[in-house]
């Protein structure tokens, strides 16, 4: 297990490694008061729920909300955390998931004690304490997380890419170039080809002047990293040539 | 890239979606235990997933399905390999009857110290109001017991005399705030561990003060038997509880020094925690009990209540706790041997 730029790389038995993305202080704030939100919310319609207790008994009903309001704080997020792997709704919309920091599968009483030290974190005021130790430690954990074994991890929404989106290239004027094709495979990082394959997976979404321009950036960028000649891009569109590179890019001719 | 993308999804997909819906299926249910079928083809389509991230691994121009993959490994890394640490379903009387008190006595070392400190606060608490009578106002938490004791109890058992039920229109509401503010304090108390056991211990003898305190105050008023009237029957549940807090933090304490653990802090902490649960767990359960007594019988004074009842009540309640910590959920081998085994200090 490895921890670098913010990441959490387990290695497998199976010898295949993986890796989370440590979640920043500042999506874990919007959670948190995403959080804090959901449970004044629930507190207002559970209060009004409880309140027909006080006609009956203005003391039992009291006494029901004094408990009920310490029960709904305390344990929301341990039962939420618990019941959705990691998950609190704040988390949710955020995307983001408190793993076990081993990559294990988290245990009932880890909820239980990075909820319940939350107390020490909160030291002096305003989560300084934990604020602070998750930006030093490497793994962003407070003192909660240290002591429970876990780390809190973003998770972006990633789909399996649709091989669809490549279409029918059958006249693709880049291949047959099998020095330009090496050289683009070399040069080209992956965050730029996974660039390239988004602009085209999206592109009935992108407003057309946009599209016109982020195609045309695309292929400026593309013939100047692989040094693609003239004559091979003369009269072809932007957009065909984006297509053209993603499509020696990502897929192999039998 | 040596591999065909599109001939390669359109393969394995259906496998990687059987295994994300597999997942899904397990993160429903966090108690769910699989049947050996399903947990074989769990298996076999995470080896598969595991397969085809090695193979992917080489090909850096395709980041979006890799990491969509790597989601997927980790998904069911986390339930195969986490089977063993997770646990299976809580069972509140198997942890009742043994889980608790085992913990309790795997740590009762921890629990001892808490003790100690908190005798001696209340042998320094004692000390400072005997030889100081102006400390009183600064250590006693509450106004009510400013007072001369002997007023107080002259007063509460004039009312007891008349029928006078005091407070009785707040009984529910008292209980409810005592429940939670001790609970509180008793979950400060562990995780102040987190601080080597400084505030722990702080809070322990603070505490211990207190108690010391007011004890002498109402002894030194010749009110003893009014003072275990009243302490005991909530008392013998609550203190007791409140040093299962002091315990939990020192656990936890232990762990973070580490004094005669050579595992890495990570370790020592996760060994720590389910210790630490099953002690927060068993102090919230007393303390829960202990409110509704304080509330409504500690609160009852001679001649509505006798005091010989309430003492009766508060040892026989503390006889039982006891038993229920040193010698429920002992294990039936000769001489204890198994849970000895598996034992370690605090």
């Amino acid at each position: 297990m490895s921890v670098s730029e913010r990441r959490l790389r387990v290695t497998t038995p199976e010898g295949v490694e993986f890796s989370f993305r440590i979640a920043s202080p500042v999506l874990r704030l919007g959670a948190m008061m995403i959080d804090w939100a959901l449970i004044s919310s629930a507190w207002s319609v559970l209060a009004l729920v409880l309140t027909p207790l006080k006609i009956i008994s203005w003391d039992a009903g009291q006494g029901v909300m004094i408990v009920a309001y310490f029960v709904l704080a305390r344990g929301y997020d341990v039962i939420a955390d618990w019941s959705w792997r990691g998950q609190t709704l704040g988390k949710r919309v955020m995307r983001l998931r408190v793993v076990d920091a081993r990559g294990l599968r988290l245990t009932f009483a880890q909820c239980l004690v990075r909820n319940l030290l939350r107390f020490i974190d909160c030291l002096p005021f305003a989560y300084a304490t934990g604020g602070i130790a998750a930006l030093v430690n490497a793994k962003g954990q407070r003192l909660g997380d240290l002591a429970a074994g876990t780390i809190v991890v973003h998770e972006p929404a990633e789909t399996a890419p649709d091989a669809t989106v490549l279409g029918d290239q059958r006249f693709n004027t880049l291949r047959g170039q099998a020095a330009l094709v090496a050289r683009l495979r070399r040069e080209t990082t992956p965050a730029e080809a996974r660039a390239a394959w988004r602009a085209l997976e999206r592109r009935e979404q992108i407003e057309p002047s946009a599209r016109l321009a982020l195609y045309a950036a695309l292929a400026a960028h593309f013939r100047r990293r692989a040094q693609i000649p003239d004559a091979l891009v003369d009269g072809l569109t932007d957009e065909q040539l984006v297509r053209n590179v993603v499509d020696v890019l990502f897929r192999e001719r039998g | 890239m040596i591999v065909n993308l599109d001939k390669f999804i359109a393969e394995e997909r259906p496998r990687w979606e059987r295994l994300d819906a597999a997942l899904r299926r397990l993160a429903d249910d966090p108690w769910r235990e699989l049947p050996v079928a399903e947990a074989r083809e769990l298996e076999g389509l995470y080896q598969r997933a595991c397969a085809d991230l090695a193979r992917l691994r080489t090909y850096a121009a395709d980041p979006g399905l890799r990491t969509y993959l790597e989601g997927l490994v980790a998904r069911g890394y986390a339930e195969i390999h986490g089977q063993k640490t997770a646990g299976g379903r809580v069972r509140p009387g198997l942890w009742l009857a043994k889980g608790f008190p085992q913990a309790f006595r795997r740590r009762v070392g921890a629990f001892w110290f808490a003790f100690a400190l908190m005798v001696a606060g209340g042998v320094f608490g004692a000390g400072a109001v005997a030889f100081d009578p102006e400390a009183k106002e600064v250590i006693m938490p509450f106004s009510h017991l400013l007072g001369d004791p002997a007023e107080r109890v002259a007063k509460e058992e004039k009312a007891a005399a008349e029928g006078e039920d005091r407070g009785a229109d707040r009984r529910a509401t008292f209980a409810g705030s005592l429940m939670v503010h001790n609970t509180q304090v008793t979950l400060n108390a562990m995780a102040l561990g987190l601080t080597w056991g400084v505030g722990t211990l702080v809070l322990m003898f603070y505490n211990g003060v207190i108690l010391g305190a007011v004890a002498l105050d109402y002894v030194a008023a010749g009110q003893s038997v009014f003072l275990a009237g009243w302490l005991l029957p909530h008392g013998s549940v609550e203190i007791p509880a409140i040093l299962l807090g002091g315990q939990a933090g020192f656990v936890l304490a232990g762990a973070l020094i580490g004094r005669r653990d050579r595992l890495p802090l990570a370790a020592r902490l996760r060994a720590a925690g389910p210790d630490v649960v099953s002690l927060c767990g068993g102090a919230a359960l007393l303390l829960v009990w202990a409110g509704l007594i304080e509330s409504f019988l500690s609160q009852h004074h001679e001649p509505a209540v006798p005091y010989a009842a309430k003492i009766a009540f508060g040892v026989a309640q503390l006889a039982a706790l006891v038993w229920w910590l040193a010698r429920s959920g002992v294990a039936a081998a000769p001489g204890g041997g198994a849970e000895r085994a598996k034992g370690g200090g605090a």
